[in-house]
């Protein structure tokens, strides 16, 4: 009974084996470089020279095509690697758990643009570098939690444990992601709600938030470039003197 | 399976009372860290009072993780507890048993303690009542989470600072709760709110914790 509910098609297993991942990996990564530098370059040159500015904050508000993609991919990354943990342990994929360690640094990086950006923002428009607001105090704790699972999983020496242990803390730490999603929903704060959704009609014009929109799927291209980049950096390491790898092109040159 | 537990609470029990210090050096502590607040920050009555929810509630998780580390670490060195996941039981109860075993004596002494620490910190006497009811439901709260860190953390070396590191992001609900029921109450205003989340956390806490814990366990 349990067994047909965890049963997964055949491209799902075939995707944790090492060396599908690294061959298809290394087809998709120069797409992926090319759209994440088109859709960056083309949204930051929009918003930052183009775009109307704001009638209130002025020109300061363009800070927000860098802070506003790194505060969504922040999230994003650590859902990210919560699920590929969970992966990881429901099917015992060794892959999911590279790709798991893959996320750590990349999305503590997009937090500490996020808040940093954030920072710079707030002193001209807030008269300060950081407030004690509910969304802010969130995305901190996002970023300790991002420490927590790079220490521990720097701790731990076997990669396979590692892996497990980091994949049960970012499962367990995945209970922050909506408290700082609806943080600005539920407490009366000081930031600003969401800037645009999915479901609704933005409240800025055109001109202001395809920009946005660009960067954010830029960003998320980037994400997924590093991501590639780094797990296939993974693969190389953790599969050396396999027989597929010494057979490989990348390896032989030929 | 109920057997079990009982058995694994008798046993932790047992081996506490015959070391107290296990159970005395927390509590100490806690009175330690309080203490240096008068003497660090200003000893007028007016400040303390005003910060005296805060100091509590956050000596109070120092305290509790001081004594997380040894959660499984014991029982880990000699071998008994690869011999309890051995057991025919889920690996929940034995960290239910455990945390239980923990929260008992780590954080009961805290809340039987806390009046005399609110006393020397000048809180209002009409929020002692609040400080307790909001340490007895978030302590366990405590023990709870810190019980995943603990586990993850069993056999790493220096794990101690790494248990800080994983647990301490984890316990920012519970201590905002915590401390803002306690200045609510000192303020005159009602805590049912705050108590309500604290009782909820707890309760999320107990159904989510001891499996994480356990399944890190059996790493």
């Amino acid at each position: 009974m349990t067994q047909s509910i965890w049963r997964m098609p055949r491209w799902f297993h075939q995707m944790g084996s090492p060396k599908w991942f690294y061959d298809f990996g290394g087809i998709l990564q120069p797409w992926f470089a090319v759209a994440a530098f088109v859709l960056l370059t083309w949204g930051v040159v929009w918003g930052l020279a183009y775009a109307p500015a704001d009638y209130q904050q002025g020109n300061s508000f363009r800070i927000m095509y860098v802070h506003v993609p790194a505060a969504i991919l922040s999230q994003s990354i650590f859902l990210g690697m919560a699920v590929a943990g969970a992966i990881g342990l429901i099917w015992k994929m060794k892959l999911a758990f590279m790709v798991a360690r893959s996320c750590i640094a990349i999305g503590a990086t997009f937090t500490i643009i996020a808040l940093l950006t954030g920072a710079i923002w707030g002193k001209p428009t807030w008269g300060a570098y950081w407030v004690w607001d509910a969304r802010l105090t969130s995305t901190l704790v996002l970023l300790f939690l991002y420490a927590g699972v790079m220490a521990l999983n720097q701790a731990i020496s076997e990669r396979q444990v590692a892996g497990k242990a980091t994949a049960i803390l970012a499962i367990v730490g995945t209970i922050n992601i909506p408290i700082i999603k609806y943080s600005v929903e539920w407490w009366n704060t000081l930031h600003q709600s969401s800037s645009f959704t999915l479901t609704s009609k933005p409240s800025m014009p055109a001109d202001m938030y395809l920009p946005l929109l660009l960067t954010v799927l830029g960003s998320y291209c980037l994400f997924a470039l590093v991501v590639l980049m780094r797990t296939r950096t993974q693969i190389l390491q953790t599969q050396s003197g396999t027989s597929w790898l010494a057979q490989h092109r990348d390896i032989t040159g030929a | 399976m109920i057997k079990f537990m009982l058995a694994i609470v008798r046993r932790d029990i047992l081996l506490v009372a015959r070391q107290p210090a296990e159970m005395i050096n927390p509590l100490v502590f806690f009175v330690l860290v309080v203490a240096l607040f008068p003497l660090g920050v200003s000893p007028e009555a007016s400040l303390l009072s005003e910060v005296a929810a805060g100091v509590i509630w956050v000596a109070a998780m120092l305290a509790t993780l001081l004594s997380l580390e040894l959660l499984f670490k014991l029982d880990h060195d000699d071998g008994s507890l690869e011999q309890l996941l051995l057991a025919p039981y889920p690996s929940w109860t034995l960290v239910l048993a455990k945390v239980f075993v923990h929260w008992l004596v780590s954080g009961l002494p805290l809340i039987l303690i806390s009046p005399l620490i609110a006393t020397m910190l000048f809180l209002p006497t009409h929020a002692v009542p609040a400080l307790m009811l909001s340490l007895l439901l978030g302590t366990p709260t405590l023990s709870l989470l810190g019980a995943i860190g603990a586990a993850l953390v069993t056999g790493v070396r220096g794990g101690g600072m790494l248990l800080t590191l994983l647990i301490l992001p984890l316990y920012v609900p519970v201590i905002i709760f915590g401390s803002s029921s306690v200045a609510a109450a000192a303020q005159g205003m009602a805590v049912d709110g705050y108590i309500a989340l604290l009782a909820a956390m707890f309760v999320f806490a107990l159904m989510i914790t001891p499996w994480a814990a356990g399944s890190a366990l059996k790493l």
